[in-house]
């Protein structure tokens, strides 16, 4: 379908995970997809600060749409996983109960999960807990054990998601505002305003220019674009959509609220979170939860995927949505809370601690779907925790609705797979070797901590949606990411963004305009 | 595989002065491996002077200081790799390295010299709180970025930390035409040399202001301000000394790890003080002919003191490849008269060194005796001495936990005090040394343990 009335079938207002999700299944169809992001890189929000756990399920109330999106999600993420190449472990999961008067509340977690349909849930004493986690504290009674609980990489999932979108036709525009919705004959109008251009031509004269992987032709894309390319930084625009899909997480309740007269509203929840060093890694191989319990609620401690241990997170209600900033007193409590559950965490071994906002609705339920009085806009709003283990779900929960309505057909060449970027280090002697011989940037390490060659941090750069700051190449590739925390590795990324796009140096970002790393010349 | 008779890992001060050294001593079979497109390391965006007044008496710039060492090196012909980043290290000395020419490369080690030198403790070990945007720097990175990249990072900074690179930054920022508006230091007193006290803060004016610490970092895209809060004797904001500073930078100066990773790899322990490996006072490692010099070993205050280490370093090395190379021949000598040599390429080295080679049962014993500190001081380098193959004289290096005045550096040799020298100021900026002979241990040869500490009167 493409209709010729509007600038594009399903206009997508946010390049969250749920966002990139719901681009990547409509891609499936013959519409015109158009993904507007406010930043300059998807997961640029609540996806990009979160703690990275597909949840097992037991958690969302028994019929509610959050559990069985949770559910479905978690059943998804195999596939998805294998299809787009990104790094996905079942670990585990343990809810720690602290006293036998909490017993009752750990067995109403286990029911809900059986309701729910989480498989293999069982309850476990508090030794058979210490003898799967022996750094649990003497405190635990008994704990809830699920065994499809998961860990994935969230930049990795929503970045896999876009790319794949794109490869099958959708369209991305960063730096693009939705300031304003109005109807349009059957669907709507967005006033959009440009923050400031993305770069997308890469400069053909670096010296490590390669291409990797399948560039799709612009000329071939979808999505008639109602806005040329050269268009001045803060410049309002308009684009009219025949559907449009709210994914705009802590805003979602500002979109929805332009359209609809029930008013939706979304709080800003922050997290506070601290990241260990991969020294410290194995300290948990589970992801450990706490049951709330009469000593309030807990927070997380877990390995990530990439073998950090990560503590958190707390909850502050906040009316900020940009409030992301950490608190002396939200960062005492992580620690505080952690070390009832787990003994002996080394606190010492922090690299980094960071705040992320869950966009909370007043009735904590996902919200789906149209709302009565605004047919063709479809929420996907209340994202919060399972948010990222619902993605998948609500992806294909989503495009199936919005297909049905549009009466799409699926394409008939969608590839399903996308290939990641090779992480050269973590591969065996001789592959590497081979790749060395072949690409030799990618002997070139310029981030030592993670072992980030410059081949990778010009694939981040070069691929389809390549990053264009430098939080856009920490999170498709990790560098920065260590114990240094980018101290060493800066300079010589911000050499390399430079040359392979043409961007000034003095116009290298850490994310969005305005994050300028720079101010001059000396 | 390919083997080289001493390998060093790091071109910077501490590994081409080991360089050198070793060279000296006798080895012709020597790689530099270095990181960056450069020899030198950090010493190369230190443009500021004041390098070299013990090793050269006179003032010289960081890579003035550099150029000395890497003239001789040239000189000598030591074969170097740069853009080649050591991947791994194994117990016997095997050395796996990577880079764009040569792709993955393992080669077989004589002896090993650790020359990786530190890295800045980053904000994220600080657990400072607030937002997370662009213009927080660690000093050395700005250093980089100004020095030898030609940027500025900013246009008003604050710093946080008084450790030696935050000061030179100060001054250098200022004369970039930036305004400096405070160091925040959270101990009571300085972790910078006091001459850099006064030549970068003192002469522009800038406040220092001691026991403060940033608690609120503000700005989403980038640094709008910082909030620095006086702290109490446990380092704890007190509440209601809140002052707010409007900056787009802030530079962190707050500690030097040593990068000992491969260390790690190697099975290597550290020391917990130092963060450094334990070394005996050959500077070898608990694994068998790897060396450890300069900052990788533990941070100096001043790169004189890293070249001499490494040099001692270096030396050492060289001694125990002819020491082995000898036992080679000896063994083979005995066992196969056909055979003359088991280490390849090592020959001409070994015939070479044949001379002043100690025959194999006179190889020093492992008899320990450790060096420990005590009453305000921190640590020491070495931490045991093994007094069989002891030279001459051993310098013992090591830094001070607080601010003393007057105060006395005691050496004892279990209960008995042998030397004890005055100190008007001692301060956990600079490194101390005292220097331990032979000849007075000969004195005590049933020494258990040397304890080094200092007293009041």
């Amino acid at each position: 379908m493409s209709s010729q009335r509007y600038d594009t079938d399903v206009a997508i207002i946010g390049g969250g995970v749920t966002g990139c999700a719901i681009a990547r299944e409509l891609s499936r169809y013959d519409l015109n997809v158009c993904v507007l992001e406010r930043t300059e890189d998807v997961c640029s929000g609540t996806s990009k600060a979160n703690s990275a756990i597909i949840h097992a399920g037991y958690d969302a109330q028994a019929g509610s749409v959050m559990a069985r999106m949770n559910v479905e999600g978690n059943r998804l993420m195999d596939r998805l996983a294998a299809d787009l190449d990104i790094p996905f472990r079942r670990n585990g999961s343990l809810v720690l109960c602290f006293s036998e008067e909490d017993m009752p509340g750990l067995q109403a977690l286990y029911v809900r999960g059986v309701t729910n349909g989480v498989p293999e849930l069982r309850i476990i004493s508090g030794d058979e807990a210490r003898a799967m986690e022996p750094n649990l504290t003497d405190e635990v009674v008994a704990a809830l054990y699920a065994p499809t609980g998961g860990i994935v990489c969230p930049f990795q999932m929503t970045i896999a998601l876009a790319e794949n979108a794109y490869e099958n036709g959708a369209e991305f525009r960063f730096l693009t505002e939705v300031t304003e919705i109005r109807r349009y004959e059957e669907g709507y109008e967005l006033t959009i305003r440009k923050r400031g251009e993305r770069l997308n031509e890469l400069n053909s004269d670096a010296s490590a220019a390669v291409s990797v992987g399948p560039v799709p032709d612009a000329a071939g894309r979808g999505g008639r674009a109602a806005v040329g390319t050269g268009a001045a930084a803060e410049e309002m625009q308009t684009i009219t959509a025949r559907f449009v899909v709210n994914a705009a997480g802590v805003y979602a309740d500002r979109f929805h609220n332009m359209v609809s007269r029930h008013m939706i509203s979304i709080t800003p929840r922050r997290g506070s979170y601290c990241l260990l060093d991969q020294e410290a890694g194995r300290h948990v191989d589970k992801t450990i939860f706490q049951l709330p319990g009469k000593y309030g609620k807990g927070v997380l401690v877990t390995p990530t995927i990439h073998g950090n241990l990560l503590l958190g997170p707390t909850a502050a209600d906040t009316g900020d949505k940009e409030g992301t900033c950490t608190t002396a007193e939200e960062l005492a409590e992580v620690t505080a809370k952690s070390a009832r559950g787990v003994k002996d965490i080394p606190y010492r071994q922090v690299i980094t601690s960071f705040a992320g906002l869950r966009a909370h609705e007043a009735g904590h339920e996902f919200i789906l779907g149209e709302p009565e009085d605004a047919p063709g806009f479809f929420d996907a709003a209340g994202i919060e925790s399972p948010g990222l283990s619902s993605a998948p779900a609500i992806g294909v929960y989503l495009a199936e609705m919005i297909a049905r309505k549009a009466g799409a057909r699926q394409k008939e060449h969608f590839v399903a797979t996308r290939k990641g970027i090779p992480h050269v280090a973590a591969m065996h002697r001789e592959a590497r070797a081979a790749l060395i011989a072949e690409r030799p940037d990618y002997g070139t390490i310029v981030c030592r901590c993670e072992n980030v060659s410059e081949g990778e941090i010009v694939d981040s750069i070069r691929r389809p949606l390549g990053a264009r700051s430098l939080d856009g190449i920490k999170r498709r590739v990790r560098q920065g990411m260590g114990r240094c925390q980018a101290g060493f590795c800066t300079p010589r990324t911000m050499e390399i963004l430079s040359r392979e796009t043409g961007i000034p140096m003095e116009k290298i970002c850490k994310n969005q305009p305005g994050s300028e790393m720079i101010t001059g010349g000396t | 595989m390919q083997y080289h008779d001493i390998v060093i890992v790091g071109g910077g001060p501490a590994g081409l002065s080991a360089a050198v050294a070793a060279r000296k001593a006798g080895i012709s079979d020597i790689l530099i491996l270095e990181r960056d497109n450069v020899l030198g390391g950090i010493l190369n965006q230190c443009i500021h002077n004041g390098f070299g007044l013990h090793t050269f008496k006179e003032e010289l710039t960081g890579p003035e200081y550099a150029a000395r060492y890497i003239a001789q090196v040239k000189e000598e012909k030591i074969p170097y790799r740069l853009n080649t980043i050591v991947a791994d290290i194994t117990h016997d000395r095997r050395v796996t390295y990577i880079n764009r020419e040569e792709g993955l490369v393992t080669i077989q080690a004589g002896a090993v010299i650790l020359a990786m030198g530190c890295r800045e403790r980053p904000r994220g070990a600080l657990n400072t709180p607030g937002y997370r945007p662009a213009g927080i720097y660690s000093a050395g990175t700005a250093q980089r970025l100004m020095n030898i990249e030609g940027y500025l990072v900013g246009k008003e900074a604050v710093i946080l930390g008084s450790g030696d690179i935050g000061l030179i930054m100060a001054r250098r920022m200022t004369l970039e035409g930036a305004k400096v508006k405070v160091v925040a230091e959270i101990m009571p007193y300085s972790g910078g040399l006091k001459r850099n006290i006064v030549q970068c803060l003192d002469d522009y004016g800038i406040p220092l202001k001691l026991s403060h610490t940033v608690v609120d970092i503000h700005g989403k895209d980038r640094l709008t301000g910082v909030t620095i809060a006086e702290v109490d004797e446990n380092k704890n904001p007190i509440p209601g000394t809140e002052e707010y500073y409007s900056c787009d930078t802030l530079l962190l100066s707050v500690g030097l790890i040593p990068e000992n990773e491969l260390s790690k790899g190697a099975g290597i322990s550290l020391n917990r003080v130092t963060s450094g490996p334990n070394v005996n006072d050959r500077l070898e490692t608990e694994a068998e002919g790897i060396y450890a010099c300069g900052n990788v070993l533990h941070v100096h205050d001043l790169v004189d003191f890293v070249s001499q280490e490494a040099a001692l370093a270096g030396e050492n090395a060289a001694e125990y490849v002819k020491r082995k190379t000898a036992q080679e021949e000896e063994k083979n000598a005995t066992e196969d008269g056909t055979r003359k040599s088991a280490a390849p390429e090592g020959e001409s080295a070994a015939a070479e060194a044949r001379g002043d080679v100690k025959p194999a049962h006179e190889e020093p014993g492992r008899h320990k005796v450790p060096l420990i500190a005590a009453d305000g001081v921190r640590y020491t380098v070495p931490q045991f001495l093994e007094t069989d193959g002891m030279r001459d004289s051993v310098t013992v290096r090591f830094r001070v936990a607080d601010v003393y005045k007057d105060r006395y550096i005691s050496v004892y040799y279990d209960d008995q005090l042998i030397s004890r020298k005055k100190k008007k100021v001692l301060a956990p900026g600079e490194m101390e040394q005292v220097v331990l002979t032979k000849k007075s241990l000969a004195e005590y040869p049933r020494t258990e343990r040397i304890t080094i500490r200092t007293e009041v009167e």
